[in-house]
């Protein structure tokens, strides 16, 4: 008798996830959210190419359901059932998913997007599961393993069957696992070998020295990605400040005077890049990614007018009174960002970044570098390649360079000083303004947006030197680097105090700056 | 407001008058200065009585007038302008709030510590609860700071707009350090919520009107310091290295120990001022620090003319009233009329006020 009702119990065991097999998606709109986890956890185990779609909506939010628990899938408002043909009674409510779940369909999907026939979104299913695979996808992990062609989506795979065999019953297999993990740079793997080193989580020896091994491996590759990161956002920063204070050190070295409102140009090209940005949303949304091109000459234009309308009726009346020039374009500086609290308000612009700047390249697990930085150090060095050129294959940068040597001189030789300065003021704001550009696609656009590069850039120009190209571009990449590797050191405040502390000293022995241009004029 | 409207009004008098009268009148400012603290002791409903509010506010620009004298001695006389007297000003003025809060705390630590869970104070801390070691340190630590960075500077013969830079680069640095809470000065709080100085209440009209004469004589003081310097033959080297500094080390003159002691004497007349202004204004905080704070010194001196010793008195007076006058009536355009200071003043009047009136005395 037993062995009959055994047998009946079998059977409908064996009917049960047949039955459910008639709706997933109605199954997991019935169910209780902890109902629902372990549906997604069986699923995730027992992958399935048909129900993709299903939680590939569930995981953008489009599941619904209806007053009858009917599930639909919403695509563009409108509702289609999501088994069968069944109409909606009333409007269907969205699913409301707990963070647990989110993460639960994440894995799941995944575990899905292992069958498709993409080798790029395997490869990207397979490192999600790295971080996410649970101890029941392991026979899945397994048959993946063996029957993956392409080999990159093996290797992430390998890995990822790694991080469930380290606790594998077998000490072969979690041997094995553990050396594995060494050869990745994966953050996640260190936490995970830091563990293994407990006796009491991994109580076989030769596995725990295998794991110190292993962690010293990873520590290593994340250190160098760390130590890239920081060259990076050193990099960064100093094109930053290059395009900050290439325009300074030009008009410094042109004038001998310091624009106080040189940082008013940065912000105002990054308003006139909002600018921009607001008209292309306007009149030409379906080309709004082309703004920031668009934005360049624009910024270039504005500022370098209003930098060449300064000089011609503040800037040219204080000519050998430096420090008065000095304190007149601090004034000018006061005036442009209170001019621009009023017209556009005290709080930040929102400028977006295009689709082309947004995103970055995963160079290692512990490492992106994003598009809009490497754009900006590209623009930096091609706005330097082309202030070069100017400077030294025009008859404009030829003016420029004479008057910079000696004013009085190259005025005998018939150089229209008076032009020259304003051009060459022009020119100096003008990058400034598209210095901006490259500012407002990285940070907040606010009216005080100059003020906290203004300091920096003139200590760039100090160390610098004027009248050299090559100083200023050492001076702000070596600054920007050496302020992004003091900063985790000691603190980023810390870092600028010490800078300062060293540029003081450093002027002992170069007073004119890292490159000076050699003259005999003495006052 | 009257001071500033007096001032100028009296000034524009003494400049047609002549020195006797220049000297009248200076008197005559002196003994309202003098007279405004004791009216203030008069009962509230007496028709001279001085409110609490104008005695603040004019001895709060009577300290800034003593930074624009300070800020002259170096610029006006010296040619360094520096861009970073804010700092001196702070530091002086922190020092004197260390002592003030360690007064408010009793026996215990300042209430900003508790909040951090400290359990013992900074080692700079120590010794502040005595006032007379907070009145050392108040000429030490801006009168140290100015010696180190002087000697520096002036040994690599910075000047001119590097000098001003650089001084404003310290300043911008000071700030930043003093806005970490884990410096130990109260973070971007500061320090506020004194009690008692010397064990008498700091906002009795007794402790005010004390605070305002001490105000007044070191204003004095330092204006007498500086007439005496202008007139020796150190304030004629230092003119002289103003105007030709190539020129006078031909001469056999070594720049700078001159250029050094006036920048020291200069800061420590900063941190003197910022000591008298913390007790009487109740708060100090690091946006004191702030370069723009140093650079509106800049125009005061400008405005009232450089190289005089009467010209940063009335620069200050004039500015600061007009910044109290403009917040309160019209707080948008503030920013505006400074700007346009800046420019007019650098553009039309390049000897100030005092130039002005010193040209309309000769007509």
């Amino acid at each position: 008798m037993p062995t009959a009702v055994t047998r009946i119990l079998l059977s409908l065991l064996l009917l049960l996830p047949l039955a459910a097999h008639a709706g997933d998606a109605q199954d997991f709109v019935a169910a209780n959210p902890a109902k629902q986890a372990s549906l997604l956890e069986r699923w995730s185990a027992a992958p399935e190419a048909a129900r993709l779609p299903l939680l590939e909506a569930l995981q953008q939010g489009r599941v619904a359901a209806d007053s009858a628990k009917t599930a639909f899938i919403e695509t563009a408002g409108n509702y289609q059932a999501a088994e069968g043909e069944a109409q909606p009674l009333d409007t269907p409510k969205k699913l409301r998913l707990n963070n647990r779940l989110r993460g639960l369909i994440a894995t799941a999907v995944a575990s899905h997007q292992l069958l498709v026939d993409d080798p790029v979104l395997r490869l990207a299913a397979a490192q999600q599961l790295q971080k996410s695979a649970k101890p029941a996808q392991l026979q899945l992990l397994n048959a993946q393993v063996a029957s993956e062609t392409d080999d990159a989506v093996r290797d992430a795979l390998t890995l990822a069957l790694a991080n469930l065999q380290l606790v594998d019953s077998d000490l072969a297999v979690r041997l094995a696992a553990v050396r594995l993990l060494g050869e990745t740079g994966d953050p996640l793997a260190r936490t995970r070998l830091e563990t293994l080193l407990d006796p009491a989580v991994e109580s076989d020896p030769t596995v725990r020295t295998a794991a110190e091994t292993s962690l010293a491996q990873v520590k290593r590759k994340l250190l160098i990605g760390e130590l890239l990161g920081q060259a990076f956002s050193g990099l960064s920063l100093g094109s930053i400040l290059l395009l900050a204070a290439l325009g300074l050190a030009i008009t410094f070295g042109l004038l001998g005077v310091i624009n106080m409102a040189h940082g008013e140009m940065l912000m105002l090209g990054a308003y006139s890049t909002y600018m921009v940005q607001v008209l292309f949303q306007r009149f030409a949304p379906e080309a709004l990614a082309l703004y920031p091109l668009v934005a360049l000459p624009v910024a270039f234009f504005v500022t370098a007018a209003i930098g060449m309308a300064l000089e011609r009726t503040v800037i040219r009346h204080l000519y050998g009174r430096p420090l008065e020039t000095l304190l007149a374009t601090w004034g000018i500086s006061l005036i442009l960002i209170q001019l621009v609290r009023v017209i556009f308000g005290a709080q930040n612009v929102e400028v977006a970044n295009p689709y082309w700047l947004s995103g970055g390249i995963q160079v290692l697990p512990n490492l992106v570098l994003p598009y809009n930085r490497i754009v900006i150090i590209g623009f930096a060095l091609f706005v330097v390649v082309l202030t070069w050129l100017l400077l030294n294959k025009t008859r404009l940068g030829l003016n420029v360079r004479a008057v910079t040597q000696n004013r009085n001189m190259a005025a005998c030789c018939g150089v229209p000083t008076g032009r020259v300065d304003m051009l060459a003021f022009g020119l100096g704001s003008g990058i400034a303004g598209l210095g901006g550009v490259a500012l407002s696609q990285i940070g907040n656009v606010g009216p005080d947006l100059g003020q906290s590069y203004i300091i920096d850039s003139f200590l760039v120009v100090v160390l610098g030197g004027v009248g050299q190209l090559a100083g200023s571009v050492m001076a702000a990449f070596g600054l920007g680097i050496a302020n992004k590797i003091l900063e985790p050191q000691i603190g980023a405040v810390l870092g600028k105090i010490l800078i300062l502390a060293l540029i003081i000293l450093f002027i002992q022995k170069r007073p004119q700056g890292l490159f000076a241009l050699k003259g005999r004029v003495i006052d | 407001m009257t001071m500033p409207m007096n001032q100028t009004l009296l000034a524009r008098a003494s400049a047609k008058l002549g020195p006797q009268a220049s000297i009248a009148v200076g008197l005559l400012v002196l003994a309202i200065l003098v007279a405004m603290p004791l009216l203030h002791l008069l009962p509230a409903d007496n028709a001279l009585h001085v409110s609490a509010y104008s005695l603040t506010l004019v001895g709060k620009i009577l300290c800034y007038c003593i930074v624009a004298l300070a800020l002259d001695l170096v610029w006006g006389y010296a040619g360094l302008l520096s861009l970073g007297h804010g700092l001196f000003f702070a530091l002086g003025g922190y020092a004197m709030g260390m002592y003030l809060m360690r007064e408010a705390a009793g026996d215990g630590l300042p209430a900003f510590m508790s909040f951090l869970a400290w359990t013992e104070l900074p080692w700079y801390w120590y010794g502040t609860s005595n006032f007379l070691w907070a009145l050392c340190l108040v000429v030490l630590a801006p009168g140290l700071l100015a010696l180190v960075f002087g000697f520096f500077a002036f040994r690599s013969r910075i000047k001119g707009v590097y000098f001003s830079i650089m001084t404003q680069a310290l300043t911008f640095a000071g700030m930043l350090l003093f806005f970490r809470n884990e410096t130990g000065f109260g973070g971007n709080n500061g320090f506020t919520n004194f009690r008692t100085i010397l064990g008498f209440d700091i906002t009795s009209a007794h402790t005010r009107a004390v605070l305002f004469l001490a105000t007044v004589v070191l204003l004095v003081a330092s204006l007498y310091l500086g007439w005496r310097l202008a007139r020796s033959k150190f304030g004629r080297v230092l003119t002289a290295l103003r105007d030709a500094e190539n020129r006078l080390m031909f001469c056999g003159y070594n720049p700078r120990g001159y250029k050094l002691f006036i920048w020291v004497l200069s800061a420590v007349l900063c941190g003197l001022a910022g000591a008298l202004y913390v007790p009487q204004v109740g708060i100090i905080n690091p946006s004191e620090m702030s370069p723009t704070n140093s650079i509106e010194a800049a125009v005061w001196v400008a405005l009232g003319g450089r190289g005089t010793l009467i010209g940063p008195l009335l620069g200050a007076g004039l500015v600061n009233g007009m910044k109290s006058w403009f917040t309160v009536a019209f707080p948008e355009y503030w920013l505006f009329a400074l700007g346009f200071l800046f420019i007019v003043v650098t553009l039309f009047l390049p000897k100030g006020v005092i130039g002005l009136l010193r040209k309309k005395g000769e007509q």
